[in-house]
């Protein structure tokens, strides 16, 4: 399934979800249509994520908080590369990837 | 402003459920109607942190859940079906933009008055006060005290709480004047407002703070728990960090009530209840606070105090209850008591365990066992 925001002229981009967000996406990996404002302009992750939220409404609060700040135990990867900086780019096709980390009992 | 005592409560409801909200999810306990048959109903949110379930004695078919889990952020579940089904708040309570503060967790969710259908109020870790005009769908922040010049220094910065982070609690709305409002702060100390929440003013006066360097501060106290005396809201009751108070208003000192509790147990603890029509009547469960504030049962022999005059004398009542080795805590949230009659007092515990008296705590049994560690117990229409 596809989160979509004017698709004609958008980025698709890849985006997995941890199984603690399942609840909203229903799935383990959705696609994202993110508005593409201007070519010299990639969207970003915050991009990414104000559009998932669109599809699914909650979602980016549980884990980005009302200041802007990535939670505490959520970890992003853009590939491999590990990021909390919502301006961090990303190019169609990448993957965007949600963990969420949890310990003790 | 003097206030006359208010009715007693509309009739009783012919049986009695219980929400039972736990560090892993929520469930519930429905009665037989002789409160002798019980049912354990969950979980549902699984894994979830519920810190408080209420029901709506407007609507008793809404209830409001507010959760959050180890990793997700804070949030607020809305039912309109009496818990069967669940919707998540399009705006859970969150602090404004370029405040710098971010709520950690709703601490607390109190209906509105009655003549606000829809409208209820919501605490939360660190301490902010939110209100929802539309049945909990959406919150705002109560700027009256969310952006008080004071509201630092009332309550300190937001990591220098508690280990569990520091609470607004206790709120409560006046059943005759809905813009007369008290809250309670761990730490903080009780607020009044007479405005709806533009404004606030400590009431503390009386109430111990010996842990900090002025013990007889205007503000900087550690109420745990707040409650309206039954039927009588001009009188409050207060279970406190440093003791058991009662206020009769429109007097504004409190007055130490659990100095002739045995010094053998003391007078610390978390919850306190009434009786819904006695405003002479309440129930409290002490917890040992002495050198490192184990907040376990003192001895390891659990039992609730009762007075039947307004805290001049407390009876022990611990029959049924475990005679040693028990060494659990009863939670803030995790006290309460129904509407039938006789009177019934729940409460449930940090190792899981929901306890139950039908005769206003003559006698107790084990409801439920096994479950989560409880944090809030409050009765749900039936």
């Amino acid at each position: 399934m596809t989160a979509q925001s004017s698709p004609e002229v958008a980025t698709i981009v890849r985006v997995r979800i941890p199984s603690p967000l399942r609840s909203y996406t229903g799935a383990a990996e959705v696609g994202v249509a993110v508005p593409l404002l201007a070519p010299e302009l990639p969207p970003t992750i915050g991009g990414v994520l104000a559009t998932i939220d669109g599809a699914y409404p909650g979602l980016r609060f549980r884990i980005v908080d009302e200041q802007g700040q990535i939670r505490p135990h959520i970890r992003l990867f853009v590939g491999n590369a590990a990021t909390r900086d919502l301006g961090t780019p990303i190019a169609s096709g990448e993957v965007l990837m949600i963990v969420a980390a949890l310990s003790g009992g | 402003m003097a206030r006359s005592p208010v009715a007693a409560r509309k009739a009783p409801a012919r049986q009695t459920r219980l929400l039972i909200a736990t560090r892993k999810g929520l469930w519930s306990l429905a009665s037989d109607v002789s409160r002798n048959g019980w049912k354990l109903s969950g979980p549902q949110f699984l894994g979830h942190i519920v810190h408080h379930a209420i029901t709506d004695p407007r609507a008793p078919r809404l209830q409001l859940a507010a959760a959050r889990t180890g990793h997700l952020g804070p949030t607020v579940f809305r039912s309109s079906d009496a818990g069967r089904t669940w919707k998540e708040a399009q705006r859970p309570p969150a602090f404004a933009h370029g405040s710098g503060r971010v709520v950690d967790h709703t601490f607390w969710l109190t209906p509105g008055h009655a003549d606000e259908p829809g409208v209820f109020y919501a605490g939360t870790s660190p301490q902010g006060l939110f209100r929802s005009a539309d049945a909990g769908a959406t919150w705002e922040g109560i700027d009256g005290f969310n952006a008080h010049p004071q509201r630092k220094a009332w309550c300190g910065g937001d990591q220098e709480g508690t280990p569990d982070g520091a609470k607004l609690h206790s709120i409560l709305v006046d059943p005759r004047d809905s813009k007369h409002l008290y809250i309670g702060m761990s730490g903080g100390g009780v607020f009044e407002s007479v405005d709806g929440g533009a404004d606030w003013r400590p009431l503390n006066r009386g109430v111990r703070a010996d842990f900090m360097p002025e013990p007889s501060p205007e503000y900087g106290h550690d109420p745990h728990c707040v409650r309206f005396a039954g039927g009588n809201p001009d009188r409050l009751y207060q279970q406190n960090h440093c003791g058991i108070y009662r206020l009769d208003r429109p007097g504004d000192t409190w007055q130490e009530i659990g100095t002739s509790m045995p010094k053998s147990v003391g007078s610390v603890g978390f919850p306190l209840v009434v009786h819904p029509q006695d405003p002479d009547s309440l129930w409290v469960v002490p917890m040992d606070g002495t050198t490192v504030w184990p907040r376990t049962a003192p001895g390891g022999r659990p039992a609730v105090y009762r007075s039947r005059d307004g805290g001049k004398s407390w009876k022990r009542q611990d029959q049924g209850l475990p005679r040693s080795q028990a060494w659990w805590t009863v939670k803030r949230q995790a006290m309460t008591s129904d509407s039938r009659d006789p009177t019934g007092i729940y409460f449930g515990t940090t190792s899981g365990e929901v306890w139950g008296s039908r005769d206003e705590g003559r006698s107790f049994r084990c409801l439920a066992r096994h479950l989560p560690q409880i944090y809030a117990l409050e009765c749900a229409a039936a």
